[in-house]
């Protein structure tokens, strides 16, 4: 939890994730959206021992594309799109990487944690690293 | 329009539609194409990554009940990638830029995302790039895979072109519908050219890059009298080429006229003209073109055509069925031939660094005793339907030739114990292709009955020039001094012991080179079947004492190309039309 931060600039200050959802909830009651710009971001440790191999990036995208938010990764060279598989796994993200992840979209928040999650708290149902483990 | 050179090995014109095959290991050349065609080939992308997605998922059902997870897992990810659109656009993109093929677009974006990963220094992540060529392989397959299908099913006429064409895919056509045949690489007598002259069509090789010349479907005019090949013909071009095909169509009409007529020069010398196949329904061909038996039946196809070796009967099948044709006039199958450039598929050859010197021939059955005696109880048996003779090649000295022999005897044992017939008769030759062998022809012809030169090997073997390398194929010439020599001692080694003596070799079937062969001495010849009418016609036009006074000039001769240009003028006097 400890790398976790987040900054969410879509309504100019801070909304909580039970808020937003209640207000998409009225905005969608309402037929139409004023949430499509929320843009958050998150940094994240890779944790397995392997890194973030073909099946683990298998995982990745499929989460990211359960999103309607756009989705970018990028580490200190390069950004790419979170939801191709071809692109996340050419980021050959070893143990102890730390990616950030961006969010842009009326789902960015909710994206971000499920991602967040997959990474550092399943590490996606794989064995920790050495230095991982506690 | 696009006009290629080439070497012209088999004769005529053909003008069809092409067919490009690629090499089986899918190494996709660069080929270009037009800006119009390019929507085409990104829908080819598009159709690719549908099939194999589509193909995943059944199998992905199929696999249910198998608790591979591993596997699952492997077919899952390559679901991913088949649904990634980034990746679809990348390779679509590259046919736009570059203006390319669909398979090359494939290979490459593939082999650029697979280079990526080998870089990686952690040992886990480059080995993705395996993950990455095995979808290379599977969109590949989408792509290429009809293709291949096609060709055993083709429903229309076409021309084969490709970089090389191995036996197995030579001998994988379905003839009908195959016109011509054009490859990048080979030389006079690469496979491509003996399977053409067999099924008797043009053919031009050695053309360098054809095959990035052109796309799928293009016409092309394959000219294998004057070994040209040209892409997409102009109008006038296509005119010009069709009254020559008409010219040429002519002249085999005419000699088509000799097949009843007997192939005797003016003097009256007989000469017996015998044909040299690779599948028994060619032993028609040879009957309908004029041909008196086989004087070389080739029995690798029967080993290379399928996965696995044929059985006893399946080639008894066959030899039965080329004897029933010719009853009782000679048949002469060779044992198998395998090794060098010819494998079987299953690939039980192990890489050799100089594969001609190696295990190859006679060689290779000596050391793989139960496919070798299976072979020859088929032959053994079918001996007792007609005139079969047995010819064994690559034989290098005396040893061999009585080992062989050996083995024949006890698989005529075995014959006897289990009381089956057999002609105990049967006449054994062998083939003189090594230079020892000619060499040591006097001795040699003491345990067999005949002997058959070929002359490509001869030729390749004392003039060690490979004859499939297009670097060194100006060469090889089967009328060198040093060549001629070697024939020259084995015609009069086989007369002095007074037995039967052939030539099989490509320059039986070189209308140039006949003369020199029958002042030579030789009186028989076994040919490729399209070729034996144009022949016939050349002896019948010559009389023994022209063809003496020729072989007598050229072995005075120092140079082979005082030969060859000699020769040409000879020939050019007897039948103008044909050069």
């Amino acid at each position: 939890m400890s790398s976790y931060k987040q900054d969410c600039f879509g309504a100019k200050k801070k909304i909580d994730f039970n808020r937003q959802e209640m207000i998409a909830k009225e905005m969608q009651e309402a037929g139409e959206s004023i949430l499509e710009n929320t843009v958050c971001e998150t940094e994240v440790r890779i944790k397995n021992a392997d890194g973030l191999h073909m099946r683990p990036a298998m995982k990745f995208v499929d989460i990211a594309n359960r999103f309607e938010s756009e989705i970018t990764v990028s580490n200190d060279k390069t950004s790419v799109s979170g939801k191709s598989i071809m692109q996340i796994s050419m980021l050959a993200a070893t143990c102890g990487t730390r990616l950030k992840v961006k969010a842009e979209g009326p789902d960015a928040p909710q994206a971000l944690e499920a991602l967040r999650e997959l990474v550092e708290v399943k590490m996606f149902d794989e064995p920790a690293g050495d230095n991982e483990k506690s | 329009m696009e006009v290629k050179k080439g070497i012209a090995v088999s004769p005529g014109i053909a003008i069809a539609k092409s067919l490009i095959i690629d090499s089986e290991d899918y190494l996709i050349p660069r080929r270009s194409i037009e800006p119009s065609k390019r929507m085409i080939e990104i829908q080819r992308v598009k159709n690719a990554f549908k099939s194999a997605i589509d193909e995943l998922t059944g199998m992905k059902a199929g696999r249910d009940t198998l608790e591979q997870q591993s596997i699952k897992d492997i077919f899952a990810v390559h679901l991913r990638f088949m649904h990634d659109k980034s990746l679809r656009k990348r390779i679509m993109d590259l046919i736009q830029s570059e203006q390319v093929t669909a398979e090359y677009a494939v290979s490459t974006t593939m082999k650029e995302i697979a280079s990526h990963f080998t870089k990686v220094k952690d040992p886990y992540i480059s080995e993705r790039a395996a993950d990455i060529y095995d979808i290379e392989r599977r969109l590949l397959k989408q792509l290429l895979g009809k293709k291949k299908e096609d060709l055993e099913h083709l429903t229309e006429e076409v021309a084969i072109v490709a970089r090389e064409l191995s036996p197995t895919q030579a001998a994988g056509f379905d003839k009908k519908y195959v016109k011509a045949m054009a490859t990048d690489a080979g030389g006079r007598t690469s496979h491509t050219a003996i399977v053409a002259r067999s099924l008797g069509i043009p053919a031009v090789v050695a053309l360098e890059d054809l095959t990035e010349s052109l796309l799928g479907g293009d016409t092309v005019i394959i000219d294998g009298n004057r070994g040209i090949v040209i892409v997409e013909p102009d109008e006038q071009t296509l005119k010009q080429y069709e009254q020559y095909l008409r010219e040429f169509q002519e002249l085999e009409h005419r000699l088509r006229e000799l097949k009843e007529k007997p192939a005797v020069t003016r003097d009256g010398v007989q000469i017996s003209l015998l044909g040299n196949i690779e599948f028994p329904v060619e032993a028609h061909l040879v009957l309908d073109k004029g041909g008196e038996g086989i004087g070389l039946y080739r029995t690798e196809f029967l080993y290379l055509n399928r996965s696995s070796e044929p059985s006893e009967e399946d080639q008894y099948k066959a030899y039965a069925e080329t004897i029933s044709v010719f009853k009782h006039r000679p048949v002469i199958i060779r044992t198998v031939d395998l090794g060098a450039d010819k494998y079987t598929q299953s690939k039980r050859f192990v890489r050799e660094p100089n594969p001609f010197l190696g295990l190859r021939s006679i060689r290779f059955c000596l050391q793989n005793l139960d496919m070798f005696k299976t072979q020859l109880r088929a032959m053994l048996r079918a001996s007792v339907l007609g005139e079969l003779k047995i010819m064994f090649p690559l034989i290098t000295n005396l040893q061999e030739l009585m080992q062989t022999k050996l083995i024949l005897h006890d698989v005529m044992e075995d014959l006897d114990e289990a009381g089956i017939e057999y002609n105990r008769n049967i006449e054994i030759g062998i083939m003189i292709e090594t230079p020892s062998a000619a060499l040591t022809a006097s001795t040699l012809a003491r345990d067999v009955r005949f002997f058959s030169i070929g002359t490509n090997d001869l030729t390749q073997y004392t003039l060690a020039v490979d004859r499939g390398n297009e670097l060194v194929s100006t060469l090889y010439s089967a009328v060198d001094p040093a060549v001629l020599r070697l024939m020259r001692t084995v015609i009069q080694d086989a007369n002095k012991a007074n037995i039967d003596l052939s030539v099989c070799g490509e320059m039986a079937s070189e209308p140039e080179q006949v003369m020199l062969l029958m002042g030579m001495g030789v009186r028989t010849l076994s040919l490729a079947p399209p070729m034996i009418p144009e022949i016939k016609q050349i002896i019948r036009s010559v009389t023994i004492e022209q063809c003496n006074k020729v072989a007598r000039k050229i072995l005075s001769m120092s140079s082979e190309r005082h030969i060859s240009s000699f020769l040409h003028n000879e020939a050019r006097k007897v039948l103008p039309e044909a050069f």
